[in-house]
């Protein structure tokens, strides 16, 4: 099938006056349709500049973009823009117009199109349904809270249709209650809308509530994509391994110590493997860090686990782990 | 005390002040609103970067700006004559007012658009929304806080060249304090003309801020 977004060889470099920046180095991707797609990477690993070079608010210096088969560099300026319309955008930052009430501001990208404005009036009432804030129509931003003007953000994102929805780091304004409650309607308009979502963030909880596939970007570089079940469960590029473990600081004590990463898949988190292992191997462990996260509707989890310092033991652990199909990893190496 | 053939040419006085400052102020922000807008969408990393028009239009500013007052209105002489068929008066000094005042405006304009922002003007690139449209909904639309702030300083600063041009046969209060104030020494007239010149700015600046604060949708509550 046709991807949805193909990101083929993009480079952007910024010529600065005495500097040069290269944002992006010969990234290629594909998106598909009906996917909630993470790119994920550290702050100023170039994420945004990835995500404008989607709808081509930023041209990138090399390679292009397809959407849906369409080569974004073959278009005229006027294309452009009206292939923008079926690509939205919410971000950070939430990005409403002030000095509008929160209807006005839903009908917006309408207005700009053109739509008449007793029915984009009925569309954005109805949108506002969708994100829940019909009885904030009248208000302005200045008075909503950080999660509210996200939604009305998705609410104008959704107004005109569209086929994809780019979010750039729409939750990270927020506490994580609201973090989760905007995640949530996210993927409830991917299932009901079918619309394809590009999620950029820098956290890998985000990635885990509602991502299906992820790209990891490192300095510019693509280190690694594929399912998430995939990355996080086997992580191969430092970059990946890093974001994994991202805030976790407990993994720093580790340091010098035998420790291994075991992540439960389908069945096995439902049996006491760790009690049974110490009962078998007649050793305790340290559990360093435990959490269960559900994955696209697999109860998916994530234990390190520090083994005794006994050679022999700690090898008969790591051997009773894998015999019940656990992936299992030793993370001495790149535990710095 | 004054008497009230005074009295009625302190108010026609007033009425003229009044009527070349809101005249020139006018003139001068049908200039000065454009190339202001110009100067934000053609600056280099604008809506549509111009650097030549950006440049010229800068220098033009910066030299017409940085031009005093009075020399202004001395050279623009010839023009108000060929316009109005007049080199004094009110209307000629409409002339030099709307001169001498749309630098400045397009300044104001300028950095009022400059606030505007870049976050709103990219979601609205991200909608599909062309230039024009940017300028029209986004950037006036946003800035109109900032605009009528703006406003209610030309007309001050155009009230202020307004007395000043009486030195030079301009008309109204500015006139009237030259002439009675400065040439025959008479300092009740000429406190006169100070006291309605205060509460012109008085007025101008009360409306300008009343205004602004009832448009303003960023304050709560
Ligand atoms: N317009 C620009 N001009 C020059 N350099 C830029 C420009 N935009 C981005 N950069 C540079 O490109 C690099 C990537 O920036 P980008 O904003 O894409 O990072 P990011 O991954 O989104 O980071 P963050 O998580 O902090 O938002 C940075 O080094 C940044 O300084
Ligand atoms: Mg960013």
């Amino acid at each position: 099938m046709e991807p949805m977004i193909k990101i083929e060889n993009v480079s952007k470099t910024f010529r600065g006056k005495e500097n040069t920046v290269e944002a992006l180095k010969g990234i290629t991707l594909e998106i598909g349709a009906g996917d909630i797609y993470g790119i994920i990477g550290m702050s100023g690993a170039g994420k945004s500049t990835l995500v404008r070079c989607l709808n081509f608010l930023e041209r990138p210096t090399e390679g292009t973009v397809y959407v849906e088969g369409r080569d974004l560099s073959a278009m005229s300026e006027k294309e452009l823009r009206r292939m923008r319309t079926s690509v939205a955008m919410i971000f950070q930052h939430f990005n409403l117009l002030m000095q509008r009430t929160v209807l006005d501001n839903v009908c917006f990208p309408m207005e700009i199109a053109g739509v008449p404005k007793k029915e984009a009036r009925e569309r954005a009432r109805r949108y506002l349904e969708i994100v829940e804030l019909s009885d904030k129509e009248k208000a302005y931003p200045a008075q909503l809270s950080g999660g509210q003007k996200q939604r009305v953000a998705i609410a104008r994102a959704l107004a005109m249709d569209p086929k994809i929805l780019l979010c750039d780091e729409a939750t990270s304004a927020l506490d994580p209650t609201t973090t989760r409650s905007i995640l949530a309607l996210l993927k409830e308009i991917n299932q009901k809308y079918g619309i394809t979502i590009v999620i950029i963030t820098h956290s890998m909880e985000v990635v885990q509530e509602i991502c299906t596939r992820v790209a990891i970007i490192d300095a510019g570089v693509l280190a690694e994509s594929g399912t998430v079940e995939e990355v996080f469960a086997s992580p191969k590029s430092k970059a990946a391994k890093r974001l994994v473990f991202q805030g976790e600081r407990k993994v720093a004590l580790m340091k010098s110590k035998r420790c291994v990463r075991i992540v439960f898949t389908e069945n096995s988190s439902f049996e006491p493997v760790i009690a049974n292992m110490v009962l078998e191997c007649r050793a305790s462990v340290n559990i360093l860090l435990a959490d269960t996260k559900d994955i696209g509707g697999i109860a998916r989890g994530q234990m390190v686990l520090q083994l005794p310092e006994d050679e022999q033991t700690a090898e008969k652990m790591i051997a009773y782990l894998k015999e019940r199909n656990l992936a299992v990893e030793e993370l001495t190496d790149y535990v710095e | 005390m004054l008497n009230s053939a005074e009295i009625s040419m302190l108010l026609e006085a007033t009425g003229v002040s009044v009527y070349m400052t809101l005249v020139s102020t006018l003139l001068a922000y049908v200039i000065g609103l454009p190339v202001g807008i110009l100067l934000v969408v053609c600056a280099p990393g604008g809506l549509k970067p111009k650097t030549v028009l950006h440049k010229v239009l800068d220098i033009v500013v910066n030299i017409t700006r940085s031009i005093p007052f009075l020399i202004l209105m001395l050279l623009a002489t010839p023009l108000a004559r060929a316009i109005t068929g007049k080199s004094y008066g009110a209307n000629a000094t409409i002339i030099s007012l709307t001169l001498a005042a749309a630098p400045f405006i397009a300044r104001l304009v300028e950095s009022s658009l400059l606030e505007v922002d870049r976050g709103v003007i990219e979601a609205a690139q991200s909608m599909g929304a062309g230039t024009f449209a940017i300028v029209k909904k986004v950037l006036i639309g946003e800035a109109r806080v900032s605009l009528i702030v703006g406003s209610t300083i030309a007309l001050g600063t155009v009230l202020g060249y307004t007395a000043m041009s009486g030195a030079i046969g301009g008309g109204g209060l500015g006139d009237v304090a030259i002439r009675y104030g400065y040439s025959r020494w008479d300092t009740k007239i000429l406190l006169a003309t100070v006291v309605l010149l205060v509460i012109l700015m008085q007025l101008i600046q009360f409306a300008g801020t009343k205004l602004s604060r009832k448009l303003d949708r960023r304050l709560t509550g």
